[in-house]
């Protein structure tokens, strides 16, 4: 699957950005690492992609990448949706690097709404495209005010939101996006991530780094870091589930799309992260709606 | 028997200007335990803006305000970095606004209100939480199924009121109030002074009232100061003040009350 | 069977290929020239200019044609290729007060020195439509030069107002502080007037258009009048370092807006008259107006004045304002959202079923 290409854009530099640039940007991005979960201002640059579109994770691994990182990207987790194929071709266009749609293979990964099912090791990097990086805003939108906040640890208010949900809905009614707590002091959002996928973050072996392009924020989940979903003692933090597994490879364990058959309420299950289920069919697992497949 | 030898509140020479006018000016005193201090004058006297530095609202131009805290003892409470006075003001004061609107987070429910001190602190208990605001809610008479409703749904005294447990919930030692019965039905009004008396004897709150209203003074406050163009003309016991003014001022204001 | 769908990569080039089908469109027609869109369109051209902050003609015309004449989409395109231009120096501030003036009005004199000039304006014309210009080669030569070369040098009317200190003057920020650059630095609040006025003048003409009308509606206490509005060429100057003094480099056509407003003065301030402003790439009054309207409610805060419209907000304001970010963030919900979907779905399943149990045990008691 992998592909080395020769540079092809003329008149760029190596990963479209300026030198200076992506000097700033690590700058920012070790400060972030520096101070786990705290969300640094950088100067986000225009890019040929618009806002809203995944700019700072896009500036973020354009920061980091180098001549021999292998890339993959990832969007709902497939490689294959419109807006991963877009910035991957991007990437091989600005930079010529090997790009992967192996999860094991790669050594930057960029993602919008999922980590990727399998555990990511020592020596990679999980990129997250994030759209809104301020944990407070819905609740104060002042940006004066919630910075504020976070210098003096007055998180308060995020709990006032939770009872709230319990008072009105008997449980706490955040699906995705769900804040957490890093390294017991910043208040985080992990971007649009389901809350499935929030204990991974936690303790992850990889360098975990969030670009916020329009908002103009990076923040970072260095290795090894504690990260802790935001909960009551007596309404614990719970993960998704479902009746059925996949239908494609039987996994019972992993993040499900929901796709419409029919018009009548028909319905099957497959596996959002593409490559995990296909590692799954290729090893021999096989879903009620599977065919067996050859190994490729 | 007061046995204690450090006033709670010590101020000293305070005073705030803005331009080239004074707010208030050469305020001193000290308050003790289970005191209530009322501040009473018209509006213009510098009784509102007095308030606003006492608790640490702004920042004075001259004097200082000496807190007896909890753990360090005395300090300037401007001395204190902006985090340890924050605290300061969600946990050991309260602050009881003119406007409950403005005490008061109106998009989330009375529990909600109640139990924000608490979960600023880090309690993590829902249930917990929920039992402490229930109980806080019937201290000040109201109606704990009430608990889940807006304070939008409240009448102006039971946003008051809730405004008020929402400040005690942390069991504070000092209440600041800025005209606590302020715009509430004469009946109304008398249920909650009623009910603030009781809550400082019962609780030990020292607190500083400012009123206009020389009624509410005589209800609530120990002792009395009274001001006029930013400065205190007189202060004593409320009783001596209001039942003998030594200054023309207090003279005036007290025999401005309309008898029924 | 199922079978999952792949192929977005040939999905998305067919859609190149479609789009570029229909930017050209019929090919028995001639196709639009960058020069045709430079000099007949100079007005969709100074938009793109002013907002993509890249002052160049020929650019941003090409930008037009290739965003098929959406303007937005247009800007998007100049503001992505400034990214990455190399800077190599930084200019002189440019003396409008020296402008090669081709139009310049003032509403709060009659007359002055230098005149009512009404330039090239759609001020006076009856919109009517003129078909005669459906049909191409109508036009008729130019019978007289009408182009106008003023006489002497045309004083501000700010400077007028000056003379008797009726006017606030302008401070610039402590004598050599540098000026921060909206396009390096992120946005920060409190943002100085430097930075306001740097991120109005990219700002969506269509949003400062509806904030400057709220504040004369009421939205804001602006009393506004216009002071002056004057359109012409300057000379743009940077002091090269080894030769220590100033070198023109070129010229621009701006247009600039002087917005006069009352003030009432203060315990320390006299009452005096103060100040909006506007400026414009190009022949652009609409935005320099609404920029300069925009401008003065955002000084509420420092002169004294009760906040309480949106126009008065700096963050709702400067945040916003860019159109870049909200198409961007406004469109960007076009992309699959159904991951984060499938747990809203979940969510409200189970809500839902849990409800219908309160309810059978409810009606059960």
């Amino acid at each position: 699957m992998s592909q080395a290409q020769t540079q092809s854009l003329e008149g760029y530099n190596f990963a479209y950005l300026d030198e200076q640039t992506k000097r700033m940007i690590r700058r920012a991005i070790l400060k972030a690492v520096a101070i786990p979960g705290y969300q640094v201002p950088f100067g986000s640059r225009e890019m040929p992609l618009p806002y809203g579109w995944g700019t700072g994770g896009i500036q973020v691994t354009a920061g980091v990448i180098g001549a021999s990182d292998t890339l993959k990207v990832i969007d709902q987790g497939a490689d294959d949706t419109t807006n991963a194929v877009s910035i991957r071709r991007f990437f091989a266009r600005t930079t010529g690097v090997s790009t992967t749609e192996r999860t094991e293979d790669a050594s930057i990964i960029q993602t919008r709404h999922r980590i990727p099912e399998r555990a990511l090791s020592e020596g990679q990097i999980l990129v997250y495209q994030v759209p809104i990086p301020e944990a407070l805003r819905w609740l104060e939108p002042r940006e004066t005010e919630t910075r504020k906040m976070h210098a003096l640890e007055e998180y308060g208010v995020m709990h006032v939101k939770l009872y709230e949900d319990i008072a009105r809905f008997g449980r706490i009614a955040t699906s995705y996006d769900y804040p957490v707590v890093v390294n017991d002091r910043y208040l985080m959002r992990p971007s649009p991530i389901p809350k499935f996928d929030n204990p991974k973050m936690d303790n992850m072996p990889a360098l975990q780094l969030f670009g916020a392009g329009r908002e103009k924020r990076i923040y970072a989940i260095p290795p090894y870091t504690k990260v802790k979903s935001l909960d009551f003692d007596d309404h614990p933090f719970e993960i998704q589930k479902w009746d059925d597994c996949c239908a494609l490879c039987g996994a019972k364990d992993s993040y499900l799309d929901e796709v419409v058959m029919d018009d009548e309420g028909g319905r099957m299950f497959v596996c959002s992260d593409t490559d995990y289920c296909e590692d799954r069919r290729v090893e021999g697992h096989i879903g009620p709606m599977g065919t067996p497949q050859a190994a490729e | 028997m007061n046995i204690e030898t450090t006033p709670l509140l010590s101020v000293q020479s305070l005073g705030k200007d803005y331009g080239g006018k004074i707010g208030c000016t050469d305020v001193s005193f000290d308050l003790w335990p289970g005191e209530v201090l009322g501040i009473v004058g018209e509006s213009g006297s510098g009784k509102t803006t007095l308030l606003n530095c006492l608790s640490a609202q702004f920042e004075p131009s001259r004097g200082k305000v000496v807190y007896d805290t909890r753990v360090d003892g005395p300090r300037n409470i401007f001395d204190m970095s902006e985090s340890e006075r924050r605290l300061l003001m969600r946990t050991d004061w309260g602050l009881v606004r003119q406007n409950p609107r403005d005490g008061l987070r109106l998009g989330v429910s009375a529990g909600a209100n109640v139990g924000e001190r608490l979960m600023a602190i880090g309690a993590r208990n829902y249930g917990e939480i929920r039992g402490v605001a229930s109980e806080w809610l019937e201290k000040v008479e109201i109606d704990t199924n009430r608990i889940d409703d807006r304070p939008t749904t409240f009448s102006g005294g039971m946003q008051q009121r809730l405004q008020i447990a929402r400040n005690l919930v942390t069991n504070p030692r000092l209440m600041f109030m800025d005209e606590p019965t302020g715009g509430l039905d004469v009946s109304v009004q008398a249920r909650l002074l009623d009910l603030l008396r009781g809550l400082v004897t019962r609780l030990g709150l020292s607190a500083i009232v400012v009123t206009h209203d020389l009624a509410v003074a005589r209800l609530l406050a120990h002792r009395l100061m009274v001001m006029k163009d930013g400065r205190v003309v007189e202060q004593g016991l409320t009783d001596q003040v209001l039942d003998d003014p030594q200054h023309a001022y207090t003279q005036l204001l007290v025999s401005s009350i309309l008898q029924p | 069977m199922y079978v999952a769908v792949k192929g977005g990569e040939k999905a998305i080039e067919n859609a190149h290929s479609l789009l570029a089908e229909e930017r050209r469109g019929d090919t028995s027609i001639p196709e639009l020239t960058i020069s045709q869109i430079k000099t007949q369109m100079t007005l969709a051209v100074d938009r793109v200019m002013t907002e993509g902050s890249l002052y160049d003609r020929d650019l941003a015309a090409l930008a037009i044609k290739q965003a098929r004449g959406d303007l937005v989409e247009a800007i998007f395109l100049l503001r992505a290729f400034r990214t990455t231009l190399p800077r190599f120096a930084t200019s002189e501030p440019i003396d409008t007060g020296a402008m090669h003036v081709r139009r310049r009005i003032s509403a709060t004199f009659k007359d002055l020195p230098g005149g009512q000039v009404l330039g090239p304006t759609f001020d006076y014309t009856h919109r009517l439509l003129d078909f005669s210009l459906m049909d191409d080669g109508n036009e008729t030569e130019a019978q007289q030069d009408l182009s106008f070369e003023p006489g002497e040098a045309l004083p501000r009317v700010s400077k007028i107002l000056n003379h008797e200190g009726l006017i606030q003057q302008e401070h610039p920020d402590a004598d050599d502080a540098a000026v921060p650059d909206l396009t390096r630095e992120p946005l920060d609040f409190p943002a100085g007037r430097a930075v306001r006025l740097q991120n109005l003048a990219r700002g969506d003409e269509g949003f400062l258009l509806a904030l400057g009308y709220s504040s004369q509606r009421g939205y804001g206490n602006n009393h506004p009048f216009a002071g002056e509005i004057r359109m012409g060429e300057v000379e743009v100057e940077i002091v090269p370092e080894d030769l220590g003094f100033a070198v023109v480099i070129g010229e621009m056509t701006v247009t600039e807006c002087e917005q006069v407003n009352q003030f009432k003065g203060s315990a320390v301030e006299p009452p005096q008259f103060t100040r909006g402003y506007g400026l414009a790439f190009g022949h652009s009054e609409r935005k320099a107006m609404a920029m300069a309207l925009v401008d003065r409610s955002l000084r509420s805060a420092e002169l004294g004045e009760e906040v309480e419209n949106p126009a008065q907000d700096e963050e709702f304001v400067l945040y916003h304002s860019d159109n870049v970010e909200a198409s961007g963030f406004v469109q960007h919900l076009k992309l699959p959202h159904y991951v984060d979907f499938q747990g809203e779905l979940e969510m409200v399943r189970n809500l839902r079923a849990e409800q219908q149990q309160m309810n059978h045990k409810k009606a059960g008691e």
